[in-house]
């Protein structure tokens, strides 16, 4: 995560402290207040789009049946506890098992919210509680969602589910509430704390790779340069932030 | 041709009062049922995060989609000036503003925070076709009650043609965008087709005249004011190309779609493959479209108005059955995020989601109904919407008496 600390820029916290801030002195649920993140340290700056956060997975390290991303993505954000049948329960991230039709090779990766450049979800929410940050990372604003599922039906990557049935026990740095849609933030409450997202760092295989793609010294952009990648979905031109290797 | 003379209905019998009383007990059944899956979210509903739209969508797009149709009476009237027409213009906007409050009291009540309708009034974000509805919708709503005003305030008349002008473009733009939001929807298959929004006004034509034409019987039945077979048979000869258009862009839809090899698993899904093929050839395309034309226009059946009747009513069939394969098949068909290969996941990936509407989301969804028959049946009650008379000899500007 060394790239990710050289690049960090202290800037972004000022804005994340305010803006936590003001958001924090609204109500977003029946009584519940973000008191104590409105006092977080208010020594950041803006976010700025110097810096594209992005990730890197290596489909040939990622294993079949091995789920710990997935599952560090619920511990950390708090969801996978809602009632109700499959179909309903969030899921911000999954393992997709591939099997190539015309060869039989097998595959198994991480898809979550992709963090497109240009997002569909941002162009299609009404109230713009759908949007992206400087830094590229795509978010819901959970204050002014009405709800209304429109992104979820133009998300490419199935990234976004929408919470079906009351939700307990939510972390204060993860608000999350029934009747709004969420998705993967790429943890953002650790990448503004220079750390990596959960999964990354839950992952033995080391599969999955984050940091900034401008920086041309961070590994990730290294990689990307040198070595084969794609996206998913990549005909439509959205440029998510997330690659793939080995499909 | 005599001069048209409007009036209230009397709204004292005891027909209209059972009407009333049943259209009332339905809006209160669907406002129970949305308070129910507001308090207990949406899990109590046959919606997942498969399907996210569901069947309260397709009753409320139906109805929006209906609404800018409805005006095309008042708009043939107003601004291609046909006199044949005209004495039917009032009703036919206050048809349209009724189905479009209906439609849209149902997409607000389905919202995971409906609470939260304040903030969808107060925070546009532009590039959204959504955020452009609510402007279509509540100008619609604004304009047709202006042209109502023009045409019902005899001061104001030289006016109408203006206003109905202006009401006439802006219905079209509300129905290209209604049709958009599916249109501009690249990421799924079944959708993603710029035909979506002249489909859409095509369909907004005849469900709209369909619903008008039942309406404006009814009304002349129950208040046993006397309606003439002209204005009827105009109307439906009307309808019947409009079914036959939709027709043909269904066609075009589906041809285009089978051209294209990337296109043939879903082409394959929505018309052979599924259940919702099934909706499809049966409803959409049987009942609702090639059984109606057989009812206006085959000899056997074209002047009799009971088949008019029920052809307006299997066009409606149609249309929602149009609309319910839109909405919740081209949802139910998987996304394809990996071309080439087969895939699994815990989020049901590759598979063809089900979706089976529960109670509550239905009787929302008959709520939106009730509601735009509650406006209509007040406002004729309280303003002079309908000519006391529609016989030929009063109306029709070709009538001439058979000796």
């Amino acid at each position: 995560m060394t790239q990710v600390k050289d690049l960090t820029d202290p800037s972004r916290r000022k804005f994340v402290g305010a803006s936590v801030g003001v958001t924090g002195a609204m109500l977003i649920g029946p009584g519940i207040f973000l008191h104590q993140v409105a006092q977080a340290k208010p020594d950041a700056e803006a976010v700025t789009d110097k810096v594209r956060w992005g990730m890197l997975v290596d489909t040939n390290k990622c294993a079949t049946g091995c789920d710990d991303c997935v599952n560090a993505c619920a511990k950390e954000n708090g969801w996978a506890n809602e009632k109700g049948p499959d179909e309903v329960k969030v899921q911000w991230m999954r393992k997709v098992d591939l099997k190539e039709k015309s060869t039989g090779r097998e595959a198994s990766l991480p898809v979550m919210c992709q963090h497109c450049e240009k997002p569909p979800c941002v162009d299609v929410c009404p109230t713009g509680a759908s949007f992206k940050r400087e830094d590229g990372i795509v978010l819901v604003d959970k204050h002014i969602c009405i709800g209304c599922r429109y992104c979820m039906m133009a998300c490419p990557y199935k990234a976004r589910s929408f919470v079906h049935s009351p939700v307990e026990n939510h972390d204060d740095y993860m608000p999350r509430g029934m009747g709004v849609v969420e998705s993967c933030t790429f943890c953002v409450h650790l990448v503004d704390k220079d750390k990596s997202p959960a999964c990354v760092t839950s992952c033995k295989e080391k599969a999955l790779l984050f940091g900034d793609l401008n920086n041309k010294n961070s590994e990730i952009a290294i990689r990307v340069a040198k070595e084969n990648s794609r996206q998913i979905r990549q005909d439509l031109k959205t440029n998510p932030g997330v690659r793939y290797q080995g499909i | 041709m005599k001069r048209i003379i409007y009036e209230e209905i009397e709204g004292k019998s005891r027909a209209f009062i059972k009407l009333a009383a049943a259209l009332l007990g339905l809006i209160v059944i669907a406002l129970s049922a949305a308070y129910y899956m507001e308090h207990n979210g949406h899990i109590v509903t046959g919606m997942n995060n498969q399907i996210v739209w569901g069947i309260p969508h397709v009753f409320a797009i139906f109805l929006i989609v209906a609404a800018s149709g409805a005006l095309n009476v008042a708009s043939i009237s107003s601004v291609f000036g046909k006199t044949a027409y005209k004495p039917l213009a009032p009703l036919s906007g206050l048809v349209a503003i009724a189905l479009l409050m209906g439609g849209l009291s149902i997409l607000v009540l389905d919202l995971g925070r409906p609470d939260r309708l304040i903030v969808a009034m107060t925070h546009y974000n532009f590039s959204s076709i959504f955020a452009w509805n609510m402007i279509f919708y509540n100008g619609f709503i604004a304009i047709v009650i202006v042209y109502l005003w023009m045409l019902m305030e005899g001061r104001f008349n030289k006016y109408s043609r203006q206003v109905g002008i202006a009401a006439f473009i802006w219905r079209l733009m509300l129905t290209t965008a209604t049709g958009s939001i599916f249109g501009f929807l690249v990421a799924r298959e079944a959708y993603d087709a710029a035909i979506m929004a002249p489909m859409f006004i095509v369909l907004s034509f005849s469900i709209g005249l369909a619903i008008f034409l039942l309406v404006l019987y009814a009304a002349y039945q129950w208040t046993e004011r006397p309606i003439g077979m002209a204005t009827i048979k105009r109307l439906k000869n009307l309808l019947g190309v409009f079914v036959a258009a939709v027709m043909f862009l269904v066609a075009i839809f589906h041809l285009t779609n089978l051209y294209a090899a990337e296109h043939e698993s879903v082409e394959h899904f929505m018309l052979s493959g599924s259940g919702y093929a099934f909706i499809f050839w049966v409803f959409q395309i049987g009942l609702g479209s090639i059984l109606p034309l057989i009812y206006f226009y085959h000899p056997n059946f074209k002047d009799d108005v009971r088949f008019m009747l029920r052809g307006a009513g299997l066009v409606l069939l149609g249309g929602f059955s149009q609309v319910y394969v839109i909405v919740i098949g081209g949802q139910a068909y998987p996304l394809e995020l990996f071309p080439g290969y087969e895939v699994t996941s815990s989020f049901y990936d590759g598979e063809i989601a089900s979706y089976i509407p529960s109670f509550p989301e239905i009787l929302l969804g008959i709520g939106g109904i009730a509601i735009a028959g509650f406006i209509v049946l007040f406002a004729v009650k309280l303003l002079k919407f309908l000519p006391t008379s529609l016989a030929d000899e009063d109306v029709d500007p070709h009538y001439r008496h058979k000796n």
